[in-house]
């Protein structure tokens, strides 16, 4: 193995790539693994801005649909590295002002949920959209048989419309997953140390910018191939009762 | 003297109330007023049909039994139990109504069975999760039921790989599942081609056989006059003329209906 590297002239870099310090492959894992808890969360957490604002936006009164609204076109409108500054610096700052007139000291907030929080209100906004158009696309007989069954609202949502709607929300949602990933790289401007961050540290420090941009690289290549296969099972899974699309497919 | 001659006091007959009690139905949607006062009294085991043109009013109206629609104004009474609404028509309480629709068994003219289930998770929905009824219970249930429409061998078999005849008739096991005291029809066969119609209709002639109580919207006359015991014919929104169908359909009085019938005759 060593030799194969010697003869390709990269024993350098696979020395600096390594786990073990002086090698940076460490802080490069770490950065993703952060990386991939934000983006995991705030994925998850703008599905259900997502899901409630489809549902306020479907069927509630006139002023929640005006503040949905408003929200989803401010959201969507403004580059989302100015709104991370924006949210970032505005929510620690609420927070800490509500802790100081609570009398509390100060706190220092989890880069962690910080960056939940901020891509979280970004992606909420556009999985409202995502999702709102999907469940518009159920067929309204499948909601009304449920109805006129006597389902309670909550079970329909669970038994019927999420179900129903899965197959066509899940490519506007695997686009969410990764556009998420690829936000994360943002939050380096708050200085949070996901993947991007800790690459620019280690190539910074090793003057070896190509080495490490392009191990962060193929890093961010596999989050998005693994991504691939889960989603195209999830939506198998989604799309399971309708005929395919291709001629004679079942 | 026979023992059982001897009349005893349990045995006295308890007025039955009537499965399907409508009084005075308005319905409006916006300026048009689709429903001008319709009232209507199902017993049990009776199997209504009701008939009209298009626009008569007739699916409405059996939408505002389950209040799929809601009614503007007027009386539902179930199985003696009177659906509260309120002034606006929409109902008071929606538990109430929750477990009113589940004795009522709907089956559409658009069939809509669920997509992304099979035949069989279709026809046990609602009773495992709405009625509680033990899975491996509603799954026996559910299989003498599918065999008993003919669709014994598709139970594993999503929706959408069927005929319309197929579809419709996992609908009517569907709502059989429930067990429902009375059976809601919306134009059931509409929506098929016309060599699958007999196939659903003879479903539900059985089930009209075995004494369930029915309320049938349908476009088709040969099949309610041989079906029902009771004939409603609806005009614009008020009833233009009903009776036993012997009536309705040999001796018409109305002007209206008579024309009617010839033109769907």
């Amino acid at each position: 193995m060593e030799a194969l590297l010697d003869t390709l002239g990269l024993a350098e870099a696979a020395s600096l790539l390594s786990l073990e310090p002086p090698g940076w492959g460490a802080n490069l894992l770490r950065g993703l693994v952060n990386s991939l808890q934000i983006a995991l969360g705030a994925f998850g957490f703008g599905l259900l801005i997502g899901l409630g604002g489809a549902y306020g936006k479907l069927y509630g009164g006139p002023l929640l649909r005006d503040l949905l609204a408003i929200y989803t076109t401010v959201i969507r409108a403004v580059p989302e590295l100015v709104l991370i500054l924006i949210l970032y610096y505005v929510g620690s700052d609420l927070i800490n002002q509500a802790a100081t007139a609570m009398g509390y000291d100060r706190v220092e907030i989890s880069g962690v949920v910080a960056g939940i929080w901020v891509l979280g209100v970004v992606q909420g906004a556009y999985a409202t959209e995502v999702l709102r158009g999907a469940i518009q696309a159920i067929p309204p007989g499948q909601l009304e048989a449920a109805r006129a069954f006597g389902m309670p609202p909550l079970m329909t949502l669970r038994r019927v419309t999420i179900p129903a709607m899965m197959g066509f929300a899940t490519p506007g949602l695997a686009n969410l997953w990764l556009i998420a990933t690829k936000d994360t790289a943002l939050l380096a401007i708050v200085g949070f140390s996901e993947l991007t961050l800790e690459t620019r540290q280690a190539a910074g420090s090793t003057r070896a910018y190509f080495t490490f941009f392009l191990a962060a690289g193929g890093l961010y290549l596999l989050i998005t191939l693994f991504s691939g296969v889960i989603f195209s099972r999830i939506e198998k899974w989604a799309r399971r009762g309708q005929p395919s699309l291709r001629e004679g497919g079942r | 003297m026979p023992l059982t001659a001897a009349p005893r006091p349990s045995d006295a007959p308890v007025p039955v109330p009537p499965a399907i009690l409508v009084e005075d139905l308005h319905k409006s949607f916006g300026p048009l007023e689709v429903l001008k006062g319709v009232s209507l009294t199902a017993q049990k085991g009776d199997v209504v049909a009701i008939i009209g043109g298009s626009g008569s009013g007739k699916s409405t109206m059996l939408r505002c039994i389950n209040f799929l629609e809601t009614p503007t104004s007027g009386r539902i009474v179930v199985n003696g139990e009177e659906i509260a609404m309120r002034a606006d028509g929409s109902p008071a309480d929606r538990r109430q109504i929750e477990r009113i629709r589940t004795r009522l068994g709907m089956v559409f003219q658009a069939f809509n069975l669920w997509t992304h289930r099979t035949l069989l998770e279709n026809v046990i929905e609602v009773p495992v999760h709405v009625l509680k009824t033990p899975k491996n219970q509603a799954i026996e249930r559910a299989r003498a039921l599918l065999d008993r429409v003919g669709l014994g061998d598709k139970a594993d078999t999503f929706p959408a790989f069927l005929s319309g005849g197929q579809q419709q008739r996992a609908a009517i096991a569907r709502a059989l599942a429930v067990d429902p005291a009375v059976m809601l029809f919306d134009e059931p066969t509409s929506a098929l081609d016309p060599e699958l119609v007999g196939e659903v209709l003879s479903v539900i002639r059985d089930l009209a056989a075995e004494g369930r109580t029915m309320l049938i919207v349908t476009h088709e006359m040969k099949f309610a006059r041989e079906v029902a015991s009771h004939v409603v014919y609806l005009y614009q929104g008020r009833i233009e003329e009903e009776g036993p169908p012997e009536r309705v359909f040999g001796a018409p009085q109305s002007a209206r209906l008579k024309q009617f019938l010839q033109t769907v005759g």
